[in-house]
Formats: structure tokens, C-alpha cells, sequence
């Protein structure tokens, strides 16, 4: 069987370059229609491929560009695809959650200038995305890598006139590179220590090494880890996400929700085989994402703009996922990766709809009401809601569900690991419900603003995304790590047992309606009392409201003294003083050394003559005085000067 | 009867006379002040050229010596032409013949 997998990212591309090149001079209807095919293409290819894949067609199958990439002494590094269970999930997610944006945007965008722009960027996105997906070894993936944090920055920056906006671009490009260091370390490691990146060779290379454990091991998945940090927004680099909002609302939903912020989660689960020989790697990775889960939930709690709330929801649910990761459960990761892109990109398009129909408006509090104006919008967002409250039988439960299962039973630190995520999955039902409630429910705040339903191109995504958050779970974790199994383990002790399953299930969907209790309360029974508790306590809530000032400390600590260095040492020092400097020393030479000869060049007509006379005396000299006698060694220096 | 008479000339007296014209062109034209003089210089440094062109020419029984002594001649007097033209062209713009003072191409 042949797939073209080549197609899969060169067709988005090909519709970046039409757009991004002729979109200007061609009408709007060109343009979305361009940028629709571009990405139906590549889903047509995927969807091909996941068919015979489900008819039991053999995986994995390996697609390298004959050309060739590096070649150099032992090294080869080929620009290789790769296909099998985990990139085949990843692109049906990607491709098809990616259309469903493109789509959306076409009514989202309808009204915005640079409409062609949008577009090309938008399958600029797509064409680095499944690049990465696709790759077959760490530095394909990493042009994908970069790629997608520059598509990411590009769309952050597209406002580019508004000043805050050019900063979240800039703030998310900065704080990826530092990611990005830890992945390019990580892969010289690699290939210092297994001599090739292409990811089965690794893997391969390990299995043959049983007893091989922790060491430089650790130390590449800690760099990877790093990486991922970066690129999936967690803690300590978690801060560009929340600015990142700053984008086209469509944006937020296909790269900052649902797609580009899941390439760590992917790219921990493609080089699983590293972190599974390292124990401390694993507790890290755990640490962190259990730690930014909670984290970013707690601010999520109090945030006012619709986006932000969801931003910080989705630092919080990608904590979830690198949690699974740290258990070793990476199929349960990618499962939440998966329901998590379809309810989480329903909720950014649903908020991008009350956006578009409120005329702009972003803030919570000027909302409310919009239940009866804006009926479909408030369904599927409603849908969105308690998939990720994890309530069953919606999307979000049976992921969650999985994560927190697979945490509970490794045991130990699992159990702290577990009750860290079943407090989160408290709050975000939490700050899910609250959003709910004061967009939709109660009387309108602002009623000046004259809500209109979102046209019909925006609508259908919604609809479909609805869907799939109400039925993507039902696969099931079993189902879906037997399909998984070989490319990623899912190794969940064997603690567990029926029972127990389903009194973890019990206990999270109490915890999610314990949230919905909450909420319905502080939002709907009695309004005032949310804002007497934020009135009681003002210092926690203050610390909460301002992210617990993370940024401040970060402009701080480093920022401040990074840019202070720069002026002082860099730009003084170093480029003025030295570089400056050096290029003065040059100039200041060769003005010196010309003023003194230039004395030479008298003008003097007797002096021109008495230097050739005086050259041509020299040259007779040297031709009829017999060196040899006069000086014997003289000929021998000249001769070995002249080699012979 | 001299005896010397029939003897011929020797060599070297040829080439002495070339040498000191020579070198009296060169110092004629390192010293003297005036451009026509220093034009002379030169025609002297040439014909002393010629004059040990022939002497060899002689000595050899070789007639290339000789062809070369019409070439210098040739170029001599085309040189003269240009020469006393340039010459003249200076002395009307700068009404003076002085060398010295001739140093339009000084910074």
C-alpha cells in the first residue's frame, strides 16, 4: 500500500504559497476557496490512509524523500515520514479539526482586511504541523518545530498594529526559543550517544540495551522535556499561552488550543522509549504537569476575558496530559490530547462566536443573556462545557477519567499525582461553569450591544465539533491504547482492578458536578456572593487576579537584568567598545599609513625621475655585482627562499 | 705615419662615450630646472642608447642593431613632436618652464 504522504503536508503548503503570494490581487471567494481545498486535500489523503490502516494495512510505514539531506561520514539524515498508529491519530486530529477552523474562519474573518494573509498563514500552519507529525526523526520534527512557532507567532502578531499583540508575538517566539534550546541540546545528545535521530533506530538501539538506565538518558529527557515545556505551555514556561490570545479568535482555537500546544504532549509520546528508562525523567514530567494543571486552574477561576479563562483551561488540561505522560501512561495522553482538541477548539470557536456577535466584546462581565439570542452558540458551547467538566458520558470524562485512573493506580506518588488532578478537574468545572453562566445565563450587562447568531460558515463547525466532544470518548482507553500499543506503551499497573475503575469514575464526575454545584450557586442563586468572597479576601484574591505576578517576577529576575546586560555589557562593551572598536583600529590605520606615503606621491616630477633612476641603479646593481663573491651565503638564503 | 692609423677603434672607447652621454642625460635631467632642458636630457639618454646599439651592431656584423637604432630615432622624433607640444601647452597656461613649479598632480 502507498500513501503520498508527501501530499500531506505540501498540499497546505502549495495553498500558502498561491494565497500568500497572488492573494492580494485574487477576490475573496478565491482565497477561501484556495484555502479550504488545501486542507480537504490533505484530509482526503489522511482519511485514505486511516482507511486502509483500519482494513488492517501494516504500520509503520516509512516514506523518505530519495534526494537525500545530510550526508556526512557516518551521519545520514534523509527527510523521512512516517506513519503509524500514533501519527495517524495525530494527523486525523490535525487535518480534521484544522479544516473545521479553516472553515469557520471564512464567516470569523469575513469583515477583517488582510483576509489573504489570514489564510496563507493559516495553511502555513498546516503544512509545518504535519511535518511535524509526520516526522521520521528529531530534525524533520524540529523544521516542523520551528515551523509551527513561526505560523504561532505570525498569527499572534496579526493585528501587527496594535502594539500589544506585535508584544504576544514576539513573548511567545522568545519563550519557545528557550524550549527550543533544550530540543536542540537534547538532540545532540542523541546523536552523540545513539549516533542517528531517526526515532525507531533510538528505539531500536534501546530495546537491544535492556539494562540501559538513567544517566545521559535522563539528561535527553529532561532537555526534551524542556522542549515540550516550551512548545505546550507548562510551568515555568507557560506565560506566552495566555498572550497569545491576543490572536484571531480561530487562531487560539486550531494553535493554541487543539493543535500546535499538543505537539510536546506528541513529541514526549514519539520519544517515550527515553523517558521510560529514566525514572527521575518520568517523576519530572509528572511533577510539572500536575503542577501547572492546578496552577493555571487557580487563575483560571477569576480571569474576566472569555479567552483567557479558556488559555489558562488549556495550560491546565495540557498539565493533564503531560501528567499522563509522567505515569507512563502516553496512550491516555494522547487520548486526552484528542478529546481535548475537539471540545476545547468548540469552546474557543464558541467564545469566538459570542465575540463576534457581542461586536468585539471579550469581557465577561459585559456579557450575559445571550442564551435566547444566540441559541446554537450557547448548545454546542454548552456541550463543549461538560465535556471538559468530565462528566460522562461527554468526550472529556473518559480521557480525564483514564489519566486519573492510570495516576491513582501506579501508586505512591501517583496517589498525590491523582488527587492534584481530581482538584483541578474540581476547578475547572468549576471556572467552565462560571463562563457559562455569565455568558449565557441571567440578563444581559450590556444592553446597548444587540447580539446577533453567527453566521452559518462558523455555526456547522460548531455543530460538528459538539459532536465529536459528545461521542469522541466513546472509543474508550482500551480500545484506544490497543490501537496505540505499537507505538506507544501504555503501561498501567496492574493494581487496578474493575471496581476500582469505576469508583474513581464515581468520585471525578461527582467532583465535576461538586464544581457545577459551585457555580450554579455563586453565579445563579446568589449572585453577590463570588464577589463578597473576592471582597473578604483581597490579598489572595488580588495574587490570583494578577496570575500570581508571575510575569512581574520574570520581568524581574530576568528580563530586567537580561536587557540591562545588553545595554551595558553587549552594546558598550562589546560592540561599541570592541567590535566598534576593532573596525576604528582598521580605518584609523589605513587613514595613518596613507598620510605618511602619500608624501611619495610629491607631484615633483624630479623626484619621480630620481626614484626611477635610483630603481634602475638598484636593479643593475643587483644584476652585475657577482653575489656570490662578495657574500656566498646570500645565493643560498635566496634560493631556499625561492623553494629550490 | 700614425701607427694607430689603421688600427681599429677599440670597443670599450665606444661604449665609454655611450655610458658618460648616458649618464650625463640622467644627471641633466635630475638637476636641471628647465623643461626643455630636461627634454634635451632625455634625447641625450636615447642617442647614448643608440650609439652602443651601433657599436654592437658593428662589432657583431649584425644589422638588428641597426634596424633598432632607426626605431629609436622613429620614436624619438614622434616623442619630440608630443613633447614640445605638452611643453608649450604648459608654458601657456602657466607662463613658466621651471620643473619645480610644474606640480599640478602634488595633493
Amino acid at each position: 500500500m502507498k500513501y503520498h504522504l508527501w501530499l500531506i503536508p505540501l498540499l497546505p503548503f502549495a495553498g500558502f504559497l498561491l494565497n500568500g503570494i497572488l492573494g492580494a490581487r485574487l477576490p475573496k471567494w478565491l482565497v477561501s476557496t484556495i484555502a479550504l481545498l488545501a486542507p480537504l486535500a490533505s484530509l482526503a489523503v489522511v482519511a485514505v490512509a486511516a482507511m486502509s490502516v483500519f482494513g488492517g494495512a501494516s504500520l509503520p510505514y516509512v516514506e523518505t524523500c530519495p534526494l537525500g539531506w545530510i550526508n556526512a561520514g557516518t551521519l545520514h539524515i534523509g527527510y523521512s515520514f512516517t506513519l503509524d498508529q500514533l501519527s495517524l491519530v495525530m494527523l486525523l486530529v490535525v487535518t480534521g479539526v484544522g479544516f473545521l477552523i479553516h472553515i469557520y474562519s471564512v464567516g470569523y474573518m469575513s469583515h477583517e482586511e488582510g483576509y489573504w494573509r489570514y489564510f496563507s498563514y493559516l495553511n502555513l500552519f498546516l503544512f509545518f504541523m504535519t511535518v511535524l507529525v509526520l516526522a521520521g526523526n528529531a530534525l524533520v520534527m524540529f523544521i516542523g518545530w520551528e515551523g509551527v512557532g513561526l505560523a504561532s507567532y505570525l498569527l499572534i502578531g496579526f493585528y501587527y498594529k496594535k502594539k500589544s499583540a506585535a508584544d504576544a508575538g514576539k513573548k511567545a517566539f522568545i519563550v519557545n526559543r528557550i524550549g527550543d534550546f533544550g530540543f536542540l541540546i537534547a538532540m545532540f545528545l542523541l546523536l552523540a550517544n545513539f549516533g542517528t535521530l531517526t526515532f525507531s533506530e533510538i528505539g531500536a538501539q534501546l530495546a537491544l540495551n535492556p539494562a540501559w538506565h538513567g544517566g545521559v538518558l535522563t539528561v535527553i529527557a529532561l532537555c526534551l522535556m524542556l522542549g515540550a515545556a516550551g512548545k505546550s505551555a507548562q510551568i515555568p514556561l507557560y506565560i506566552w499561552l495566555p498572550d497569545a490570545m491576543e490572536g484571531p479568535t480561530p487562531v487560539s482555537a486550531l494553535i493554541h488550543a487543539a493543535t500546535m500546544v499538543t505537539a510536546g504532549v506528541y513529541m514526549v509520546s514519539r520519544t517515550h522509549f527515553l523517558f521510560d528508562r529514566s525514572p527521575m525523567a518520568l517523576l519530572v514530567v509528572a511533577i510539572i504537569g500536575a503542577a501547572t494543571a492546578i496552577f493555571a486552574a487557580t487563575i483560571g477561576l477569576v480571569q474576566h476575558d472569555i479567552k483567557r479563562v479558556l488559555a489558562y483551561s488549556t495550560v491546565s488540561q495540557l498539565g493533564y496530559m503531560f501528567l499522563a505522560c509522567g505515569v507512563a501512561a502516553y496512550s491516555a495522553a494522547i487520548f486526552h490530547l484528542v478529546t481535548h482538541a475537539f471540545f476545547k477548539a468548540l469552546l474557543f470557536l464558541a467564545a469566538g462566536s459570542v465575540i463576534h456577535g457581542m461586536g468585539g466584546e471579550q469581557d465577561l462581565r459585559k456579557m450575559g443573556g445571550l442564551r435566547k439570542k444566540m441559541p446554537i452558540t450557547f448548545w454546542t458551547m454548552t456541550m463543549g462545557v461538560i465535556a471538559i467538566a468530565g462528566i460522562w458520558p461527554f468526550a472529556g470524562f473518559f480521557s480525564k477519567d483514564a489519566i486519573l485512573y492510570a495516576a491513582f493506580v501506579q501508586g505512591g506518588s501517583g496517589r498525590v499525582l491523582w488527587f492534584v488532578g481530581l482538584v483541578t478537574a474540581l476547578l475547572t468545572s468549576f471556572y467552565m461553569f462560571r463562563l457559562w453562566y455569565k455568558t449565557f445565563m441571567g440578563n444581559s450587562r450590556s444592553p446597548e450591544v444587540h447580539p446577533h447568531e453567527s453566521p452559518w460558515t462558523m455555526l456547522g463547525p460548531l455543530v460538528v465539533l459538539a459532536a465529536l466532544s459528545i461521542c469522541g470518548g466513546w472509543i474508550g482507553i482500551e480500545r484506544f491504547s490497543a490501537f496505540l500499543a505499537p507505538s506507544v506503551s501504555h503501561r498501567v499497573a496492574e493494581a487496578g482492578s474493575a471496581q476500582l475503575e469505576i469508583l474513581l469514575s464515581v468520585v471525578a464526575v461527582a467532583t465535576a458536578l461538586l464544581g457545577w454545584l459551585v457555580a450554579d450557586r455563586f453565579y445563579r442563586a446568589k449572585p453577590g456572593q463570588a464577589a463578597h468572597l473576592a471582597e473578604a479576601n483581597p490579598a489572595i484574591y488580588g495574587l490570583v487576579l494578577n496570575k500570581y505576578f508571575v510575569d512581574e517576577i520574570y520581568a524581574a529576575l530576568i528580563v530586567k537584568p537580561l536587557l540591562a546586560i545588553s545595554r551595558f555589557v553587549l552594546y558598550w562593551v562589546v560592540d561599541i567598545g570592541i567590535l566598534g572598536g576593532a573596525a576604528w583600529l582598521l580605518g584609523g590605520t589605513a587613514v595613518f599609513s596613507g598620510a605618511i606615503l602619500q608624501r611619495w606621491q610629491s607631484g615633483n616630477l624630479r623626484s619621480y625621475a630620481a626614484w626611477l633612476a635610483a630603481g634602475a641603479a638598484a636593479m643593475l646593481l643587483f644584476v652585475l655585482v657577482p653575489w656570490n663573491a662578495v657574500w656566498p651565503i646570500s645565493m643560498d638564503i635566496l634560493g631556499k627562499v625561492a623553494g629550490h | 705615419m700614425n701607427p694607430y692609423l689603421h688600427q681599429p677603434i677599440p670597443l670599450e672607447w665606444y661604449l665609454l662615450l655611450s655610458a658618460t652621454l648616458f649618464v650625463l642625460g640622467v644627471v641633466g635631467f635630475l638637476i636641471k630646472r628647465n623643461l626643455i632642458t630636461v627634454f634635451m636630457s632625455i634625447e641625450l639618454m636615447l642617442n647614448a642608447v643608440n650609439l652602443s646599439f651601433v657599436t654592437f651592431a658593428h662589432q657583431w656584423d649584425a644589422v638588428k642593431g641597426q634596424i633598432f637604432v632607426f626605431f629609436v630615432m622613429m620614436v624619438a622624433a614622434a616623442e619630440a613632436a608630443v613633447g614640445l607640444a605638452i611643453i608649450i601647452a604648459v608654458f601657456r597656461a602657466r607662463a613658466t618652464l621651471a620643473v619645480d613649479r610644474i606640480d599640478l598632480m602634488k595633493l
